[in-house]
């Protein structure tokens, strides 16, 4: 069984967001990048399938600048076969139709039974582009999945809703979406750090690619501006050392302030 | 602007956040929208949406539509699409709306704004404010040039407002063709306890590694019911297992805006202010004064939170009993 993990090469989560001086992107310098967290669930995921079937090949997938190969090799450390590097040089943002639709011509000729994203992308926080990729490849999907049982041609999903799971069959292939909890993540060793340097890299460029979005002229969607929040009030302080004090006076400002009990 | 929204329903009860999605078409189209209602059984439920706005209710009711899938549910929103050629549609951005917006949106050849908190109209176009880098940033965000304009808004964010003696909203039931879906929801499984969950939670107690570890859930616990609240959890105490990881609160948890967050023993990670600093109060109860969860919190107390949360929910108890 063949598995293709779409990943994104994201800010790190600690990262401190500074905004560029064109007010509508962020500033990149001192950014650490990072293969975005629930794109780690995906694969995990697919090389546990790997490893239980004893055969098939795992795929890794991005679209991004030279930075994102280093995604890729962190991916192919951990077990992965083989990459697919769309380089988007030149191409500073592209929408989620646009992604979806470069990773859709990229991943064609493939045969793939499962076609993996992370449920989203940390930084963007759309969870839009593997659902967009499964229409756009006329397959189905499950999103959200933190449970995952594979049988012949068909799985059974466990997909995080609020306060509850719906359990899904879904045929092969599919695109599944990974939520936190499908797996804990290997890291990667020494001996899988070595062997990723000599694995595959396939290169293609976007502009080869049919992606209209890739102009931004027909973004799908666009970021006018990007901003700090706005900054909270100062906190008021409340003395702790009578707690029964504390607590009636928080009760209180939460009533009477803030009425919002 | 013509708007329809897609309204969610979960064993015949209709979601507050379609409401609030419905409420917003209404206030930004300056009249009644118009609405799609799939499921089973769910005409009788259409009549209620005047109240909040609908003026025309696309109904459809099928047997097989009684479980969500994304085929029938993408279905029904389609042939809605077709009847009414909005100018854009809104749906509230819960796990079915995550689910059901970019495949629609895909079809279109268009895009989303995907979990708007804030959302106006300037011309023809709609622009949004949206939190991004799980809320250390915000961008404004618009469509393009695209014709059709799709956004999913936050839960809790908008309110739903309901007008009485507003008229009953005109009920068209759909016509679907085949609707059974390669991805099939067979069963629905409630989770360990019927808890609210965090993200769609008013009031949200959230509890970090200052609780010192499991066997102290109890006291937590205590505040979240006076307060009717959701529980919380930040990434440590989800990683160390202490709790199941549909708790957590960050940027690798949920995203959440309540309108009050009291997080007990957390210190304030970049990750786990990054998923909670849009909360409209924040109330932080923890032992170490310089802890960066009170350069975002309103209220702080510096000291024992298992002297303290005791005490604040007795305080709660009786406030709520006056």
């Amino acid at each position: 069984m063949n598995s293709l993990v779409c990943i994104a090469y994201v800010p790190d989560t600690e990262t401190r967001i500074k905004i560029a001086a064109d007010g509508k992107s962020i500033d990149e310098t001192d950014v650490k990048w990072i293969v975005s967290p629930y794109d780690e669930y995906a694969l995990e995921e697919a090389l546990r399938i790997k490893e239980a079937k004893g055969g098939g090949t795992v795929t890794v997938l991005t679209v991004g600048p030279e930075r994102a190969k280093t995604g890729l090799r962190e991916c192919l450390a951990r077990g992965a076969d083989d990459a697919i590097w769309v380089d988007a040089t030149g191409t500073p943002y592209l929408d989620a139709l646009g992604t979806a639709r470069a990773l859709a011509a990229a991943a064609k000729g493939g045969s793939y039974d499962f076609l993996w994203f992370g449920q989203k992308g940390v930084g963007y926080d759309e969870s839009l582009v593997g659902p967009m990729f499964a229409e756009l490849m006329d397959l189905p999907h499950v999103a959200n999945v933190i449970k995952l049982e594979v049988k012949e041609g068909k799985i059974t999903a466990h997909r995080e809703i609020e306060g509850a799971h719906e359990v899904v069959e879904c045929s092969l292939p599919a695109v599944l979406t990974a939520q936190k909890g499908l797996n804990e993540p290997r890291y990667a060793s020494l001996k899988g750090i070595m062997a990723a340097k000599k694995k595959p890299i396939a290169e293609k460029k976007l502009a080869e690619l049919v992606v209209p979005e890739a102009d931004p002229a027909n973004a799908r969607t666009r970021w006018r501006k990007l901003e700090l929040p706005p900054a909270r009030v100062a906190c008021k302080m409340v003395p702790g050392d009578d707690p029964a004090a504390a607590g009636k006076e928080l009760a209180r400002l939460l009533r009477e302030e803030a009425k919002v009990i | 602007m013509k708007f329809l929204v897609f309204i969610e329903q979960r064993d015949g009860k209709i979601r507050k956040a379609s409401l609030e999605a419905l409420s917003l078409a209404r206030k930004l189209g300056g009249g009644p929208a118009a609405a799609v209602l799939p499921g089973r059984g769910v005409t009788s439920l259409a009549r209620d949406l005047g109240k909040y706005g609908a003026g025309t209710v696309y109904v459809a009711d099928r047997e097989e539509l009684a479980l969500y899938s994304t085929k029938g549910y993408v279905g029904a929103l389609e042939a809605a699409t077709k009847k009414e050629s909005p100018d854009a549609v809104l749906i509230a951005a819960t796990a079915m709306g995550k689910d059901v917006a970019p495949r629609y949106a895909a079809r279109h050849d268009v895009s989303a704004l995907a979990d708007v908190m804030e959302l106006r109209v300037e011309g023809d176009r709609l622009v949004a404010w949206r939190p991004v880098y799980s809320g250390k940033a915000r961008a404004e965000v618009d469509c393009g040039a695209a014709k059709l304009q799709i956004a999913t808004t936050r839960p809790n964010v908008f309110p739903a407002e309901g007008e009485d003696g507003a008229t009953e909203p005109r009920v068209e039931p759909l016509e679907l063709g085949d609707v059974a879906p390669r991805a099939k929801v067979v069963r629905v499984e409630a989770s360990e306890s019927k808890e609210i969950d965090v993200s769609e939670a008013d009031i949200i107690v959230s509890g970090g590694r200052g609780i010192k570890g499991p066997e102290n859930w109890p006291i937590v616990r205590d505040l979240q019911q006076a307060l009717h609240a959701a529980l919380g959890a930040s990434r440590a105490v989800v990683d160390a297992g202490w709790i199941d990881h549909q708790h957590q609160v960050g940027q690798t948890g949920k995203v959440v805006s309540p309108t009050l967050y009291v997080a007990c023993g957390i210190s304030g990670a970049i990750q786990h202010l990054a998923g909670m600093s849009t909360s409209k109060v924040i109330v932080a109860i923890n032992k170490d004064a310089e802890a960066p969860i009170f350069k975002i919190a309103n209220y702080g107390v510096v000291g024992d939170l298992f002297k303290i949360i005791p005490e604040f929910a007795k305080a709660v108890r009786a406030a709520k009993a006056e």
